[in-house]
């Protein structure tokens, strides 16, 4: 196990500063900046999301210039003064900036925040007030996946006062800055890859690099042996159980390949050793040798060829949808007609914290320290694959940064547990960029046809549609996604008679799984278009036709549910109307002023179930008070960057009645705290914060029958120190659907209307989103200022996915031939925020997560078509498919 | 002793004597320099084959700097975008300015240098485009001494250069306009900031007594290196600056090129796209 010696040219090491702290270093001097600064001087703050320039996440100071720590060799900074995040602060204070950054919400995940903070104070240091263009010139090498950008611009132009505002106190309705904001603003916050002991051995993994093939291995002791840098080899012999998946019954993922590969970045082998020793393993060495097969591309080929899965003939992973009236006759009576496709590709989640933990085993107990959505399910998974009882499993989240759905898979977790149970030496695991978009889910790929009718006034008549999925090569969240999408096919309207249906299909891709709104996005993408086709048949108003046709309380969804309470969507509808007016004016005096550049406003109205479908999805919380008073929330739902943290608090503070500040927080240990469920489906605020309300009302109801604090001296500790502990879970009311689809799939819905002014450029297909103006019911906002960020950063997704984002297996594994949005990309916006409570949540409190993305991509598909007069189906809308577009009709013409 | 030395080669070397530098090269040294294309191709994977020294030549001062030499303007070539989109540098260099201020984002123009730009050799480059348009002359050094290559015959294709392995890229030159030359970049990209070109076009005219003396137009990301296009540029001669210069460029002016399908855009809409890139960099040019 020996490391190459470095072999530095003859005299002494080099000398640099780092946060005004002098230091030596005599390594090898062409590691990157960043590997020195985190593992050697424990500069964590500095992160890496790609190692490649790409993210900014690992930008730092170099004698004061802004420059990416992964790109310079440590040789370089011989004689210079680095500043890492953790330079910022002042004496254990906050500086001006990261204060600024606190109040505005600035940070979501805060993975980026420290290169955002990095970036911002290099150009601060150039240019006290600097202008908006300034800014994004400055920052725009930085890319954030959770804000949409907009609170960053404003902490940075709003440093000097935000600095002198006193920070905001306050429980439910109030905007209480981020509980967990100064541990991401000061680099304290330890993620996935943060707290790795520095004699952890690591794991690297070949991946298939064929879509399709069966392999043999070959002598992996001789290849251990003639590598000192490698302790060994694990193959799919080594899994106890090798066979994991979301579902009870759906076991059909490996921890590593048995004979075949099903997709570019199946998990073949893995060995174990030291960093430098894994690392210095060739992909094209490793002994396994590969038969390619004829490999399943597309829907088309799924259900034609030959099965992914032995036994899935047909290559059909789920198919349901939903009957409702009768859609056909329906259809045939209706006054007009239209009938819509459009497909969509897959979309990497792309959040800038790359999967990454480490494990250690402690006698007959494994411990995982992870950065996952799913700390629960994810401790069963592990426990059993490696065959253990569920409580010889523990499982930590760490800090994650960023997850929209892709951390709810398994990821590093079953190899490390694998790795540490079978070795006994603390081992960890961090993907790479390309490994993780490789091997990580994306969001399904969707042909979605639509077809929609009304009767001659407008009123929405009837609605078919299906929607066939690429679910990729495993089921992950298929089915999940396959039953969403049919209940939420027609949007939020009123529609007597639909049938829907959803269908997911097995290929050789990377598996589908979870991404921000499980399908919905996509579908919505088909069934807005078909609802302006409609008002255009009419000659109708938009926005009137779909305010015509929204759901009002008292009506019936398609799955017959009646909407007691809390349907928003007409004042959302209402929220924005004046700027769809003022806007299509403003685009109409643009038009006839300008030939080859046009402008043009789209509307997109949306609906989502909050919580999982008809299934139960309870959450459990606790709160203790120890003999001194102190209080403490065990939380089990983790903050992805969402803000459960501070919501959860929030809403424990206002229940018992006491300051915010006074309540400490556990997150995500399985043995501190109860299963609160996954966070995804937008929950946590809705589920875990009503049962976070219980449970305070369980500890006041206590306290009180004790007879006041006082009392609590005389109490026993118990295992977490505390004297007395509230209790309460919540289960969403709900009904299973029945083979019709019908029933009571959700307790509540978000609802959503968005605007978007788009400017098309004719010449060159390119599209620029110029404003969106966007109003979300979200029954109450515990903190207005998270709904914005969460409106903010879904939008900045919905704009990824209609406009730039695609992700090709072999072709796209990295960053640059990736696009997500850069700061430079967003538009102006203008967040509205309606307020239709429900009596089911936390002080009426609903869910926006994933309602936040669903408007977006159908609002500026609109507005597209309204400046170039095409409809581009296949998304995203790249510049040469609306060019194509374009031409086709001019051509015609 | 000195085989001794030859024999264990040591890992990574930073010189700030250039005669050491050439002939640490001359042992088969790699060279780094910004480091911006250097790490992105060893993501995961060793920094360095075994047995081989990196020459990282950061450290020498003869290679830094821009100044007037002669007939022309020398650019160090361990200049970093942000020195040169910062410098006060004559009218004729904004269209390298531009293109300064259009790599990657402001940490990697703090470190990329023009000469890492060139050596890399990627046909999306956005410096090569605008130092055709410039008609820059490359310098190479070794202990053998100098010499001088024009710029369309030190990129020979996609990461393929003419460097041979004992030498280094010392200086870009730049030969002084006759009159008074105005220079300009456009970019073609899928998002604002950090993208690699779908199109992009630098042009450059020299303009003596209101005419157009000489005219250099290039278009990168068409064809494996970018291109000069010489047949709008004899069209171009002898004009006059004015809003009708757009009008000029048409479609068989592009038969050089060969855009490819890529995850960026297709071939056809590169051939489209490069037209109106050119059109506009001509109303640019006179608006
Ligand atoms: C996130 C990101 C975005 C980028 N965006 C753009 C962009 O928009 N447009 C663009 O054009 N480029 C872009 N680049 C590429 C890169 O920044 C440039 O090509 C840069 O100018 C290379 O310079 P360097 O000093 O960093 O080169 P290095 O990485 O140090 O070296 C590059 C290559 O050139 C050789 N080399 C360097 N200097 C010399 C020399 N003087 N003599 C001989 N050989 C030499 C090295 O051996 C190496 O092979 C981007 C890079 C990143 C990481
Ligand atoms: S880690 Fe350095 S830019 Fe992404
Ligand atoms: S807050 Fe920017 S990436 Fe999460």
């Amino acid at each position: 196990m020996n490391e190459l010696r470095p072999r530095s040219v003859a005299g002494a090491g080099l000398s640099l500063q780092v946060n005004g702290q002098p230091h030596l270093y005599d390594g090898d001097r062409l590691r990157r900046l960043a590997d020195v600064l985190r593992d050697d001087l424990k500069f964590t703050g500095t992160k890496i999301g790609c190692n490649a320039g790409d993210c900014g996440a690992c930008t730092v100071l170099i004698d004061g210039a802004q420059a990416c720590a992964c790109l310079v060799p440590i040789g370089q900074c011989d004689g210079a003064a680095i500043t890492t995040v953790e330079g910022l602060a002042e004496h254990g204070r906050l500086n001006d900036l990261q204060r600024s950054f606190l109040a505005h919400g600035a940070a979501q995940c805060g993975i980026c925040t420290p290169g955002m903070l990095m970036a911002a104070s290099d150009l601060l240091a150039r240019k006290a007030t600097p202008a908006r263009q300034e800014i994004e010139d400055a920052l725009g090498g930085v890319l954030c996946r959770c804000t949409g950008y907009q609170k960053i611009v404003e902490a940075v132009q709003d440093v000097a006062r935000a600095a002198a505002r006193p920070a905001q106190q306050g429980a439910v309705g109030a905007t209480l800055a981020k509980v967990d904001g100064p541990a991401k603003l000061t680099g304290r916050e330890s993620y996935g890859a943060d707290a790795i002991p520095a004699d952890a051995l690591f794991l690297r993994v070949i991946r298939s690099p064929h879509p399709r093939a069966r392999f043999k291995l070959g002598d992996l002791d001789a290849f251990v042996a003639a590598r000192p840098g490698l302790l060994r080899a694990f193959t799919a012999k080594d899994v106890p159980n090798n066979g994991y998946g979301i579902y009870p019954k759906v076991k059909d993922q490996t921890v590593l390949a048995i004979d075949e590969v099903r997709y570019r970045g199946d998990p073949v082998v893995a060995f174990l050793g030291t960093r430098a020793g894994v690392e210095a393993v060739r992909e094209e060495d490793a002994p396994i040798r590969y038969e390619m097969l004829e490999p399943i591309f597309g829907i088309d080929a799924a259900k034609a060829g030959a099965p992914v899965h032995a036994d899935k003939p047909g290559n059909m992973l789920a198919d349901g949808g939903v009957t409702h009236g009768d859609a056909e006759a329906a259809l045939a009576a209706a006054a007009h007609v239209v009938d819509v496709t459009y497909e969509t590709s897959f979309v990497e989640h792309a959040y800038i914290e790359p999967e990454a933990g480490w494990a250690e085993r402690k006698g007959d107990a494994l411990e995982l320290h992870v950065s996952t959505q799913n700390p629960f399910q994810h401790r069963d998974d592990v426990a059993q694959i490696l065959g253990l009882p569920k409580e010889s499993v523990r499982l930590i989240a760490t800090a994650c940064g960023g997850g929209f759905g892709g951390k709810l898979d398994l990821n590093v977790h079953p190899l490390l547990g694998l790795a540490a149970w079978l070795t006994g030496k603390k081992v960890a695991y961090v993907y790479t960029r390309p490994e993780s978009m490789a091997a990580s889910t994306k969001r399904h790929p969707a042909r979605v046809r639509v077809k929609a009718g009304c009767d001659a006034q407008g009123r929405l008549a009837g609605f078919w549609s299906h929607a066939e999925l690429d679910t990729g090569a495993y089921a992950s969240w298929g089915p999940t996604v396959a039953n969403r999408v049919p209940v939420h096919a027609p949007g939020p309207y009123v529609v007597r008679h639909a049938q829907t249906r959803g269908t997911a299909y097995f290929t050789n891709c990377p598996p589908s799984g979870a991404f921000r709104g499980f399908g919905v996005p996509q579908s919505a993408i088909a069934s807005e278009a078909a609802m302006d086709e409609l008002a255009d048949r009419l000659d109708m108003d938009w926005l009137e036709f779909r305010r015509l046709n929204v759901l009002r309380r008292g009506d019936a969804t398609i799955t017959g549910q009646v909407l007691g309470d809390s349907v928003g969507i007409v004042a959302s509808i209402d929220a924005v109307a004046p700027s769809w007016r003022a806007w299509n004016a403003e685009a109409d005096a643009f038009n006839a002023g300008s030939a080859r550049l046009k402008h043009g406003v789209g509307i997109g109205c949306s609906w989502y179930g909050i919580g999982n479908t008809s299934l139960s999805n309870p959450s459990e919380m606790q709160i203790g008070i120890s003999a001194e008073g102190r209080i403490t929330l065990y939380c089990g739902a983790v903050d992805i960057g969402q803000g459960s943290n501070t919501i959860l608090v929030q809403i424990a503070a206002e229940a018992l009645g006491v300051p915010a500040g006074d309540i400490a927080l556990v997150v995500g240990d399985t043995a501190l705290t109860l299963d609160a469920g996954k966070t995804s489906a937008s929950r946590q605020t809705f589920v875990s914060g009503k049962a976070c309300e219980l449970a305070a009302l369980d500890l006041k109801a206590k306290l009180a029958a004790l007879g006041g604090r006082a009392k609590l001296r005389d109490l026993p500790p118990d295992n977490r120190g505390d004297a007395l502990s509230g209790f309460g879970r919540f289960d969403p009311p709900t009904t299973p659907l029945d083979a019709n689809g019908q029933g009571d799939p959700y307790a509540c819905y978000g609802f959503a209307t968005q605007v978007a002014l788009v400017e098309v450029d004719l010449d060159l297909g390119t599209v620029k989103v110029l404003k969106i103006a966007a109003a979300h019911d979200v029954g109450r906002a515990i903190n207005p200022q998270q709904v914005e960020g969460q409106i903010q950063g879904g939008t900045a997704q919905g704009i990824g996915l209609a406009l730039m984002e695609e992700y090709l297996p072999g072709r796209t594994e990295n960053l640059h031939d990736y696009l997500i949005p850069t700061i430079g990309d967003m538009p102006e916006m203008t967040c509205f925020i309606v307020e239709d409570p429900t009596v089911h949540g936390p002080y009426g409190a609903k869910g926006v997560g994933e309602p936040a993305l669903i408007s977006t991509a159908p609002a500026i598909f609109g507005g597209i078509q309204r400046a170039a007069g095409v409809r581009v189906t296949k998304v995203p809308v790249l510049p040469h498919r609306l060019r194509a577009a374009i031409r086709a009709k001019e051509g015609a013409r | 002793m000195l085989g001794a030395r030859e024999a264990e080669a040591p890992d990574y070397v930073r010189p700030d004597d250039l005669a050491e530098a050439l002939r640490l090269r001359r042992q088969g040294a790699q060279i780094i320099a910004g480091g911006t294309d250097f790490y992105p191709v060893r993501v995961g994977r060793p920094l360095r084959a075994p047995q081989t020294t990196i020459l990282d030549l950061t450290a020498l001062a003869p290679l830094r700097g821009m100044a007037p030499d002669g007939a022309f303007h020398r650019i160090g070539a361990l200049t970093t975008w942000t020195e040169i989109s910062e410098s006060a540098l004559p009218a004729q260099f904004h269209c390298l300015q531009a293109a300064a201020r259009e790599v990657g984002g402001r940490q990697i123009q703090n470190r990329a240098t023009i000469g890492g730009n060139l050596c890399n050799a990627s046909p999306a480059a956005d410096g090569v485009p605008a130092l055709l348009a410039l008609g820059a002359e490359v310098e190479l050094l070794s202990e053998a001494g100098a010499r001088r290559l024009k710029l369309a015959e030190f990129i020979l294709g996609p990461r393929k250069t003419a460097l041979h392995d004992d030498e280094i890229l010392a200086a870009i030159l730049v030969p002084r306009p006759q009159g008074e030359a105005i220079s300009a970049f456009y970019k073609l990209g899928a998002r604002r900031y950090l993208v690699i070109s779908i199109v992009m076009a630098a042009g450059w005219l020299d303009i003596v007594d209101g005419r157009i003396a000489a005219a250099r137009i290039a278009i990168g990301a068409c064809s494996p290196v970018a291109q000069r296009l010489p047949k709008l540029e004899a069209e171009l001669r002898g004009r006059a600056v004015d809003s009708d210069l757009a009008k000029l460029a048409h479609a068989g002016q592009l038969d050089g090129l060969a855009p490819i399908d890529d995850v960026r855009a297709s071939a056809e809409y590169r051939s489209e796209a490069a037209l109106i890139v050119l059109k506009r960099l001509l109303a640019e040019l006179a608006p």
